[in-house]
């Protein structure tokens, strides 16, 4: 671990890669950044260095303090202690143009774009005062920076209708454009495609040819391995060490950025007796703009199984998620239920004694003796009786039709579906209430009619926070309070408790901690041999490769591909992930 | 840190930061900081206002003192207190459900007039037709019913068509208004404008007291609304149809029936702080029945965190202030107006105080000395 040195060091000693000796000149310093948030503190006296013509990675877990730590370079936050120092002189950056003049530039994980402008008016906006703009000039400049470092752009295209990774591309050259000597990138690579990730990467090896310094932040570690010069660990907002990626291995890595050793394999078992549950079949929906946004989308989710789902952000897997559970009314298609009931006794918990009949006359069931039940001419105190005493069982797996039901249509049925959607705090949990609480959001109606009954949910909310380790001060905390990874855990818990048969999981380790993501992966696992389908909606194509048993990727709102999860590669996924069906693109237009 | 300040480098004079969570008793501490500043500076605004005041400035105590004495100055003073207290929670009371669903009803006063207008106008028409039991039971009818119809109009738009409520429910305090001067056109013959007090439909007194039955009515509403708003399903929906309808959509809640039917309650109970003030003080109505308290109660149930039992406090606390700027005014010999500016310059602070209870602020410390 370096200690951080009395006097500021301008010239260090490096190796490039063919192992001669270059310096490199120091261009920016940190020294004992603290940065507090209430009682929470984010930054604890943080040192740090940056220098000329390098990638330094910032590696941490989500609430380490990376972001907050840049936040206070590019003047968004300021720091309540420390320094910063630019060129060897103390600094203080208290506005983002500040940083501009110190030439800093952050590229933020959410864009700050104008969607109705051009990438040139994009880059230019803001960068005079007399209101004058040459924009043929700066077209000329945008290109110019352009083939400088690689990128691919085109300066007159509107950004509503560029991908992702085009509006990343322009947001880096807004920063390169005002002349900034230092990147600061937030987790680039997450709205990516790994071809794209290949791509951006190229143009940072560039810049750094150039004698850029290059600030990336990211959690995931083989991008730190394949990309960066050095490597500054934060844990809880402290510096843990900064070295050279050379000289470093994922694992060590892993043990500093979380503390301790942890085993990163997840178990994956074999499916056992798959059987289709959830059937999509040819879904169409269209937004409410009027957008096609899920286009002939067919798929199977079986039961004890974990399909994935692959695709660029915002490839209608959100929508699709939601329309299975009823949150959005579709166009055409057919969404079906297999209600695992082969053999199981009927009950009158989820159906009247006129629908039980009706059953019966259609040879649905049978009786313990395997002989047809039929209730013609019987009383319904008979019928009744002879339900309760569980000898009326279903001859087959009950088909239902989940479309056009809303979610409280499907609970009446008695289907099981469990949701855990990728807003957690907007839409899976209120944030504001209690863990107890938010348990009873799927529940409360239960019990008397008028009046909560806050028993059995604070009973379930005690073992959930047992049982996943949920770190709360009690019950009657508001979930808004817990971290990333608890808020995640008591929603899962919640949805698990359900004993779904169907379990929907969108981005669910999303801004969580590797201890709680691999917690998180566990527990769906679990779901798998314990006969649930799981559909899993996911971003890290790694994870993607091992956790699921099949992949299926979309773009678009089309589906572009299933594969075998277990033979499948990166590359083929990250393929089908831009795909386009020309037939479909013809039949459009 | 001392070498660079001589370069010219300075940290911003002032910046704030969110609170994450303050501890409440710290929070009651800024808040009544903020009452004794804001005190200090009516203390001085009166100074440079009040002619009295400069002539004879140690009677600065009675300007003080005039606060307590106007709401509790005699047993006459504090039943009025105790009495405007009820109505002022009542209207309060029925717009929390609203607001704790984040729909903004400021219709409050228009909903109320509607309430004393119905129920006076049932007691115009049938007051010597009908027994005065039967007559006042309809008069509550009328007053929640028009209530509630005054609630639900914006409501069943605002769930249709996604109109705006804030802007809706205002308007409707106007129709609410001119409604009233039509009446009161068709009602006095004399041209006056003014209804005299009806002789019948008048809410009994308890002990002697015309105002007793009117507190126990509203104390009962209190704590009902606040077992209804922490402990009933009505009430969980409430809270989680304000919090996000998207997670509304996701349980199966249907906010457009929540919004609906907590709209009819808000409505009604409005309607019966209109009944309170028709049939149990005014027996008549004019334009200003309801006299701005629509509004106020907004500022109450904002105070209170929406919290009923919290209401009971701030209630209390805005009506101190009334009559005790009624009492400057007696006391000092100026116009209502002014004791209104002093009011205002105490809620301004309080209002205020929320800024430092959420955000912290940081000045540039004072640079140690070259070590």
């Amino acid at each position: 671990m370096p200690e951080p040195s009395p006097e500021p060091r301008l010239i260090s000693e490096d190796y490039d890669c063919g192992g001669n000796t270059v310096e490199k000149k120091l261009a920016l310093q940190m020294r004992g950044i603290t940065k507090r948030f209430g009682s929470v503190l984010a930054n604890d006296h943080v040192d740090l260095e940056v220098y000329q013509g390098e990638i330094l990675a910032i590696l941490g877990e989500n609430g380490c303090g990376k972001t907050t730590l840049m936040n206070m370079i590019a003047g968004i936050y300021f720091p309540d202690e420390g320094q910063i120092l630019i060129d060897g002189k103390e600094v203080v950056i208290r506005s983002p143009k500040d940083a501009f003049d110190h030439k800093i530039g952050m590229v933020h994980q959410h864009f700050k774009l104008v969607d109705l402008f051009t990438a040139a008016e994009n880059v230019v906006l803001g960068t005079k005062s007399d209101g004058k703009y040459n924009l043929r000039a700066v077209n000329a400049e945008v290109n110019q920076i352009a083939d400088r470092y690689g990128f691919r752009l085109d300066p007159a295209k509107k950004i509503y209708d560029m991908s992702v990774s085009e509006k990343q591309t322009v947001e880096i050259i807004k920063v390169l454009y005002r002349g900034a000597d230092i990147l600061i990138l937030d987790e680039p690579t997450a709205v990516l495609t790994p071809q794209e990730i290949t791509r951006l990467f190229d143009v940072l090896r560039r810049m750094r040819t150039d004698g850029k310094s290059i600030i990336i932040i990211t959690h995931k570690l083989n991008e730190v391995m394949e990309v960066s010069d050095r490597v500054a660990i934060l844990r809880r907002g402290q510096h843990i060490a900064t070295v050279k990626t050379a000289e470093t291995n994922e694992s060590d890595l892993t043990t500093m950025m979380v503390g301790r050793r942890i085993d990163l394999n997840i178990h994956r078992s074999k499916p056992v007796n798959a059987v289709p549950r959830l059937i999509v079949e040819k879904l169409n929906l269209y937004n409410e703009e009027g957008i096609h946004v899920l286009k002939d989308i067919t798929f199977t989710a079986n039961g004890g199984e974990i399909l994935g789902i692959a695709g660029i952000a915002g490839s209608g897997q959100r929508e699709l998620l939601e329309s299975i559970s009823g949150l959005q009314p579709v166009a055409s298609g057919k969404i079906t239920f297999n209600n695992p009931k082969k053999d199981r006794p009927v009950s009158f918990f989820h159906k009247s004694m006129k629908q039980v009949r009706a059953l019966a006359d259609q040879g649905a069931f049978h009786d313990r003796n395997m002989n047809d039940v039929n209730f013609r001419g019987m009383r319904s105190k008979a019928v009744r009786k002879m339900v309760k005493d569980g000898d009326v069982l279903f001859r087959e797996d009950e088909v239902m039709n989940l479309r056009d039901k809303d979610p409280l249509e499907i609970r009446r049925l008695g289907i099981h579906l469990s949701f855990v959607p990728e807003d957690r705090l907007g839409m899976g949990l209120v944030g504001s209430m209690n863990i107890t609480d938010n348990m009873m959001l799927r529940s409360y109606r239960k019990g008397p009619a008028g009046f909560l009954n806050r028993k059995k949910p604070k009973a379930q909310a005690e073992q959930i926070i047992r049982e996943l380790e949920i770190v709360t001060p009690g019950v009657g905390t508001p979930v808004r309070r817990l971290s990333g990874g608890n808020v995640q855990k008591v929603l899962v818990g919640r949805e698990i408790a359900y004993m779904p048969k169907v379990l929907m999981a969108a981005y669910p380790v999303r801004g969580l901690d590797i201890g709680s993501s691999y917690t998180i992966y566990n527990l769906l696992n679990r779901q798998k041999e314990n006969g649930v389908a799981v559909i899993y909606v996911g971003e890290d194509l790694d994870v993607l490769l091992e956790l699921c048993d099949r992949i299926m990727v979309m773009n678009g709102g089309a589906v572009t591909g299933i594969v075998d999860a277990r033979t499948t590669t990166k590359e083929e996924i990250g393929l089908l992930m831009v795909k386009t069906d020309e037939r479909k693109e013809a039949g459009d237009a | 840190m001392s070498k660079a300040n001589e370069n010219g480098v300075r940290e911003p004079l002032i910046h704030l930061s969110k609170r994450d969570s303050i501890h409440p008793g710290k929070a009651w501490a800024i808040r009544l900081i903020a009452v004794a500043l804001g005190l200090v500076v009516c203390g001085l605004v009166a100074f440079l206002l009040i002619e009295r005041l400069q002539q004879k400035p140690e009677r600065i105590g009675d300007f003080y003192y005039a606060f307590i004495k106007g709401a509790f100055g005699t047993s006459r003073k504090f039943w009025k207190f105790l009495k405007n207290v009820s109505i002022l929670l009542c209207i309060s009371l029925a717009l929390t459900p609203a607001f704790r669903m984040r729909f903004w009803n400021i219709g409050g006063e228009g909903q109320t007039l509607i309430g004393v207008l119905a129920c006076i106008g049932v007691d115009f028409y049938w007051g010597d037709k009908l027994p005065e039991p039967l007559l006042l039971v309809l008069m509550f009818l009328a007053a929640l019913t028009a209530g509630a119809l005054w609630g639900t109009i914006p409501a069943i738009c605002k769930a249709k068509w996604g109109t705006n409520e804030t802007l809706f429910t205002l308007m409707m305090n106007y129709v609410a208004t001119f409604l009233v001067s039509f009446f009161l056109m068709i009602w006095v013959t004399s041209g006056s404008g003014v209804l005299p007090q009806m002789k019948t439909g008048k809410l009994p007194t308890l002990g002697g007291n015309n105002y007793l039955l009117i507190i126990l009515i509203v104390l009962a509403l209190t704590i009902a609304m606040y077992v209804y708003l922490k402990y009933s399903k009505h009430g969980y929906e409430i809270s989680v149809v304000g919090e996000s309808v998207r997670t509304a959509q996701y349980v199966g809640i249907n906010e457009k029936k929540v919004i609906i039917r907590t709209m009819i309650l808000s409505g009604a109970l409005c309607g019966l702080a209109g009944y309170l003030i028709g049939a149990g003080l005014d027996l008549s109505v004019s334009a200003d029945s309801v006299g701005g308290q629509g509004f106020t109660a907004i500022m109450v149930s904002w105070l209170g965190k929406f919290n009923p039992l919290a209401m009971i406090l701030t209630s209390g606390l805005i009506q101190v202030l009334n009559q005790g700027a009624a009492q400057i005014s007696q006391d000092f010999d100026v116009p209502g107006a002014l004791p209104n500016v002093i009011v205002g310059i105490i809620l301004f602070f309080i209002i205020g105080s929320e800024f430092f209870i959420n955000y912290q602020v940081h000045f540039r410390k004072a640079k140690e000395t070259v070590k």
